[in-house]
């Protein structure tokens, strides 16, 4: 469904013969987007109704498969009281606990 | 002293930009990408407001099947012919001013910012640099997407 609500035609992320047989992967490969996605959740899920996204980047550092068990979170690494901002490091992390996909978000507290 | 792949031709491409696009954002638009996407605030689900990547939704290229290479990508018309083939992990970094909203119309605009070539451990690397800005209709900015691609 990911791929299709982005219209990304990509056959090696659900092409499953194609992926294997034609590409050589393992399995299907997550859409290196979708990985982002997770951890701008990290962050949505966690602020509730509490904040804006002022800043968000990420970066896939390793391919992730369907079937995969994957990790995701994150920590707060300093908080600017006067601005009302705070910085968070991200991570989707597999289950040799390497990460898949590191990132960074700038929030700011408040409606 | 490292060998350059980049010659002026392809250096000259530098601060080229493709033709802006200009979307409606819809609700229904927003669900569908809510709901493929697994988001969990109700706020998403409801097509209230975007999520923070829909604009890659919202602008990714719809072109004909046969316009597709074989694996079904696209090609990307605002990018040179790189010496150098393979794709690694790139990033992105966004900037957000203001929300997405149903009934939003946005324009994007990209831009190839920069080329520049890095020793690796394997090889050399060539890294890209693609800003998007994504602006609404008062000419007021939405958002500016930095993506950085790396090729081997």
């Amino acid at each position: 469904m990911y791929n299709a609500a982005l219209w990304n035609a990509h056959r090696i992320h659900f092409d499953l013969p194609y992926a294997t047989e034609v590409e050589g992967y393992p399995g299907l490969v997550i859409a290196g987007p979708l990985m982002g996605e997770w951890l701008t959740q990290c962050v949505h899920d966690w602020l509730g109704d509490d904040g804006q996204l002022v800043t968000f980047e990420f970066s896939n550092r390793r391919a992730a498969y369907v079937g995969d068990v994957l990790r995701s979170g994150g920590k707060v690494v300093s908080t600017d009281p006067d601005q009302g901002t705070a910085s968070i490091e991200l991570q989707v992390s597999n289950e040799a606990g390497e990460a898949v996909t590191l990132g960074a978000a700038v929030v700011r507290f408040g409606g | 002293m490292m060998e350059s792949l980049l010659n002026d031709e392809l250096l000259s491409n530098i601060g080229r930009s493709a033709e802006p696009k200009r979307e409606l954002v819809t609700r229904r638009d927003i669900r569908k990408y809510s709901v493929a996407t697994g988001q969990r605030l109700q706020r998403f689900l409801s097509g209230d407001v975007a999520p923070p990547l829909y604009h890659m939704a919202l602008f990714w290229d719809v072109v004909g099947l046969d316009e597709l290479t074989p694996d079904g990508v696209i090609v990307d018309r605002l990018l040179p012919e790189f010496p150098l083939k393979r794709a690694m992990a790139g990033g992105l970094k966004i900037d957000y001013f203001k929300p997405i909203q149903p009934g939003d119309t946005l324009i994007a605009t990209r831009t190839l910012t920069d080329i520049y070539q890095k020793q690796g451990s394997s090889g050399p690397l060539i890294f890209y640099e693609v800003i998007t800005t994504v602006k609404n209709e008062a000419g007021n900015p939405v958002l500016t997407e930095k993506a950085t691609r790396i090729l081997r």
